[in-house]
């Protein structure tokens, strides 16, 4: 794995090609105070294209979130220029702020101020159930 | 009782747990006078946020017969929600004066928001179309009056079986049971969910799919009819012309057992003639006595009062 140019920091690699940007807003590193590349379909042995992210800051990571998003998704930490660690986020057993839940029949949708909460079903299919109203989110798509 | 329960879905209570509160409410029934007092000085609340007359007077009822006192209100128009206060905001303020909640929720999911902050057992009385715990309860009761047992019997269900939660959450029930045959009995457009379809699969029960109630009748220990609705159709003429295979006569009863048990949710529409009400059969009525029995077996059990 290329970690050119990331002193101290995270490079999320096999990101699905096109995702690169997306992945980007939903951690919020358009807001993060740090320097962050993108690079958009690179060419990758295993998977034909992907993209990639590099973030040169020891900013806290929403790993439940990468794994919910993509399993695919490899978070490479550096420290010092060095690779320390790989890292394969699952998909987390409860998904919370994430996605937000689609049923108008559901509390979320009048009650303020409680959290969008979702339990795994099937760690496959990455399936998520609504806490609140069961209500099925197969797949992030 | 240590920790603090709540009832959201059936499924929250184990089997043991259910066996306990049929348990409780048959001494009830044999021994009302040892209760009288039970819940003295205790209050229920009843915050009813849609209406339901039924479900609130059998929740008030069972209180009462206990010794408790009921407090609440009976829609959104009385109560503070419509000021904008939320579910949370509600049951905690609820929780300062009473001892346990009973709340009617239109939105699916309500009880699960009230039960975090809660200080006191919140019972599901229904959230939108959702989750009845209690009508199961009440439905399980009957069936252990009238069959002596949970299991070995031939249930047919009839009516609207996709959007009917009634229906849905009996079956979840009824599948942790042994020896239950399922006839669903419903037109193509109101066929059972796939998923719950597949539960069935899954439980290896038997279950077939009947499109009248005639070809199912002959089969039957207990036949649980419930409400189609018009408005499920594409059209007056597609009900018009469906309705009357799953619209229960007493001409209809010739063929079926002596003992089967009719049942249903109540309110009945025009699914059960009236003139199917003086069959020895029908135990509708008896129904709702027993949801009174087994809620107050309910309030005991999540009070903590033996
Ligand atoms: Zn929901």
């Amino acid at each position: 794995m290329n970690i050119d140019g990331i002193n101290t920091g995270y490079v999320l690699d096999h990101i699905k090609a096109g995702k690169g940007f997306e992945l980007y807003h939903l951690l919020g590193l358009d807001k993060a105070d740090c320097t962050v590349a993108i690079i958009q379909r690179a060419s990758s042995a295993k998977y034909g294209m992907k993209d990639i992210i590099k973030i040169d800051a020891d900013i806290p990571l929403d790993y439940d979130l990468i794994g919910y998003i993509d399993t695919n998704i490899t978070v490479n930490v550096v420290k010092d220029r060095k690779l320390v660690k790989k890292v394969r986020p699952a998909p987390p057993e409860i998904l919370t702020d994430v996605i937000e839940c689609r049923n108008p029949r559901c509390i979320t949708s009048v009650e303020r101020g409680i959290p969008q909460k979702f339990r795994l079903i099937d760690k496959e299919a990455r399936s998520y159930r609504c806490v609140y109203c069961d209500t099925l989110y197969r797949e992030n798509k | 009782m240590g920790e603090l329960r709540h009832l959201i879905n059936i499924t929250d209570l184990s089997v043991k747990e259910l066996d306990h509160l049929m348990t409780v409410a048959d001494d009830i029934i044999a021994h009302p006078e040892k209760y009288q007092d039970a819940c003295a000085h205790k209050k229920l609340a009843t915050l009813f946020f849609e209406p339901s007359t039924r479900t609130r007077l059998s929740f008030t009822a069972a209180m009462m017969e206990l010794g408790g006192n009921v407090l609440g209100f009976a829609s959104a128009d009385t109560s503070s929600s419509k000021k904008g206060e939320s579910v949370s905001d509600t049951i905690i303020m609820a929780g300062c004066y009473a001892d346990i909640i009973a709340m009617r929720h239109p939105k699916e999911g309500a009880p699960v928001v009230g039960a975090v902050k809660s200080s006191v057992p919140i019972i599901n009385a229904g959230d939108g179309g959702h989750f009845h715990p209690t009508q199961t309860l009440t439905d399980l009761m009957t069936i252990h009056r009238k069959k002596g047992e949970i299991g070995n019997f031939t249930v047919g269900l009839c009516g609207d079986l996709k959007y009917g939660r009634t229906v849905h959450s009996l079956i979840e029930a009824l599948l942790r049971y042994k020896g239950i045959k399922y006839y669903l009995i419903a037109p193509e457009e109101l066929r059972l969910p796939g998923y719950i379809r597949e539960m069935l699969d899954e439980a290896g029960v038997e279950w077939h799919e009947v499109e009248s109630l005639d070809e199912a009748i002959p089969e039957l220990d207990i036949l649980y009819m419930t409400r189609i609705q018009q408005e499920r159709f594409p059209s007056w003429e597609e009900y018009e012309k469906l309705k009357d295979s799953f619209i229960l006569t007493r001409a209809m009863l010739k063929p079926a057992k002596e003992d089967m048990i009719i049942m249903h949710p109540l309110p009945r529409v025009n699914e059960i003639d009236v003139d199917v009400d003086d069959d020895p059969r029908a135990c509708y009525f008896y129904q709702a006595l027993m949801g009174k029995y087994i809620r107050m077996a309910l309030i005991l059990y999540l009070l903590g009062i033996k």
